[in-house]
């Protein structure tokens, strides 16, 4: 193993991989509700909706929009000051995870969006037909009936994240990326970048598979 | 139970205004079932929806259970919407809840405390008939079954109203039937009021006490169901009739009658209620020196007695033949004389 990878020290990437999904956890669970909020903002405000509002939703709209456009190396340096005011640093695990939740909650309330409106307006109808109060429309109906899609939906995003804390690694976040590019890329330990790489499509393959079981298992159509 | 004055529901479109619903009039008692029938497009799905307010009237009453439908709104409105219960087309299911969660669904709208509510699901899987399909998805059951779990569902909180919207056009026929029967049977055990839209007269001939036929938002028609099957004056009425009256061939068949049997005349005697069991064909033959011909007929039953169609062929002397068509029409029976075309 060592002449193999004779430049690897395993503690370091162990603590590098469990950086790696500490970020990544962290954020997918921000990134869930973050993205469910506003996927249902855009959904309920959209035109013939519950709480149609033409310029909530231009807002909302415009706001994931300008978020889901930014290149994410550019948005980590933009949110800099942002970052430094909440979480008291830009180094390290904590510090990625305002760039992270920010650059991949828009990007999945858009795909909450379009979850919400697969659903069948028959059933919505027929809740208000029952006398359901919003929350009740919006607990009861939209999310159990959409949660298959919102499952796949926060599977792709997770995998999106792991890339992005790889990114957020090169600019001092620690993690595998971290690693890959300080101890593989600049000192030329080309054993370390290949192990870092597998790490992360294993994190990644991982996902995937939890991903696609629950979805299968929940969904009874 | 149910009172719509003057009410006309205008939807608002880019290319001009729609008026869906034009001024109608209508009373359903309680206890009744009222049947709507028009063609799609006629605006009765827009009135069916004002009666629980998933649609507001743009000017008139809608008054159910003596609440104005048009105007309340909130909590008020939600508390009127649970005392109506609705069954769809297309039965609009919870496909992520079982069967027994499906039906729970209004119960827990309303906060019916779990208990309560497994109790009223037991009574409510026991009354539409699906014992041992509990814990089924909707996914794994048949239309039929689906729509009994849309009429439990609708029946959870025990509504003084049920409001059916097309709820058997996406049904085969027999399923159709097997449904009918249960709203005729939850009708006349729970006193249900029960207003129904549909296409197929067949669905109004079997279950309605009384009917209104719909034509461009307006009510054009509106009767027992009996005596609209019996005198239809509007021309689509009498489209609506010809469903389950006639079959479909007859048409041709009378054409074909025409060039037959030059002489004499072709008959469409329409019996309703009593009138259909008399011997009225034995009566013309002992009484007239005629040939009666008989060439097509059809008895259909509706909720309040049968209702036949007779084509018969006369022969005979000319003023025999006034005579017995004289004597017919004191006999309770509508007589038409066709004309070939």
């Amino acid at each position: 193993m060592n002449s193999l990878f004779p430049n690897v020290q395993w503690e370091t990437i162990w603590a590098a991989t469990s950086e790696t999904l500490y970020m990544t956890g962290m954020a997918v669970v921000a990134t869930f509700i973050l993205g469910i909020i506003l996927g249902l903002l855009l959904f309920l405000t959209a035109k013939g909706n519950i709480w149609e509002n033409k310029l909530a939703n231009t807002v909302i709209s415009s706001v994931v929009n300008i978020f889901r456009s930014i290149p994410f190396i550019i948005l980590i340096i933009l949110l800099i000051p942002f970052t430094k005011v909440i979480v008291g640093t830009i180094l390290g695990a904590n510090a990625a995870l305002p760039a992270l939740i920010i650059g991949a909650a828009p990007f999945y309330a858009r795909m909450v969006e379009i979850a919400l409106r697969e659903i069948d307006k028959g059933v919505m109808e027929a809740a208000k037909a029952m006398g359901a109060t919003t929350a009740q429309i919006i607990w009861k109906v939209l999310i159990p009936e959409s949660l298959p899609a919102l499952i796949s939906g926060i599977t792709v995003t997770a995998i999106a994240l792991v890339g992005y804390t790889a990114m957020a690694g090169v600019v001092g976040a620690g993690g595998l990326g971290n690693l890959a590019y300080l101890e593989g890329f600049q000192r030329n330990h080309n054993d370390v970048t290949f192990v870092a790489t597998v790490l992360i499509l294993v994190i990644v393959f991982i996902i995937q598979f939890i991903g696609d079981f629950v979805t299968s298992k929940i969904d009874k159509r | 139970m149910i009172t719509l004055s003057n009410v006309t529901k205008i939807y608002k479109a880019a290319s001009g205004n729609v008026t869906a619903v034009d001024h109608v009039n209508l009373h359903v008692a309680e206890g009744e079932i009222f049947g709507i029938i028009g063609y799609s497009g006629a605006g009765k799905s827009s009135l069916l929806r004002l009666l629980n307010g998933l649609e507001k009237p743009t000017s008139g009453e809608v008054i159910v259970d003596g609440k104005d439908m048009g105007k309340i709104s909130g909590s008020e409105l939600r508390q009127a919407r649970q005392q109506i219960g609705m069954i769809f087309q297309h039965f609009n299911l919870l496909w992520s809840r079982t069967v027994r969660e499906n039906i729970a669904f209004p119960l827990e709208i309303a906060g019916v405390p779990k208990e309560e509510r497994q109790k009223r699901v037991d009574e409510l899987i026991q009354l539409v008939g699906l014992e041992g399909r509990e814990d089924a998805y909707p996914s794994q059951l048949s239309g039929g079954q689906k729509q009994r779990v849309g009429i439990a569902r609708a029946l959870a909180n025990r509504p003084k109203v049920l409001l059916c919207d097309e709820a058997t056009s996406a049904l085969d026929p027999q399923t159709t039937d097997s449904i009918l029967d249960l709203l005729v049977d939850i009708n006349q055990r729970l006193g249900l009021t029960i207003v129904l839209i549909t296409h197929e007269m067949h669905v109004i001939r079997k279950i309605c006490d009384r009917v209104a036929v719909m034509e461009n938002g307006k009510i054009v028609e509106m009767g027992e169901v009996l005596q609209v099957f019996r005198k239809p004056e509007q021309p689509i009425t009498k489209r609506f009739v010809k469903q389950v009256t006639e079959p479909e061939e007859t048409k041709e068949a009378i054409a074909h009658l025409f060039d037959q049997y030059p002489n004499g005349k072709l008959v469409q005697l329409t019996f309703v209620g009593d009138s259909t069991e008399q011997p009225l064909i034995t009566q013309l033959i002992r009484q007239f020196d005629l040939t009666v011909n008989i060439l097509q007929g059809k008895i259909s039953q509706t909720h309040h007695g049968a209702y036949g169609v007779l084509f018969v062929h006369l022969a005979g002397a000319d003023d025999a033949i006034e005579r017995a068509l004289a004597f017919m029409r004191q006999q309770q029976v509508e007589v038409e004389v066709m004309a070939s075309e």
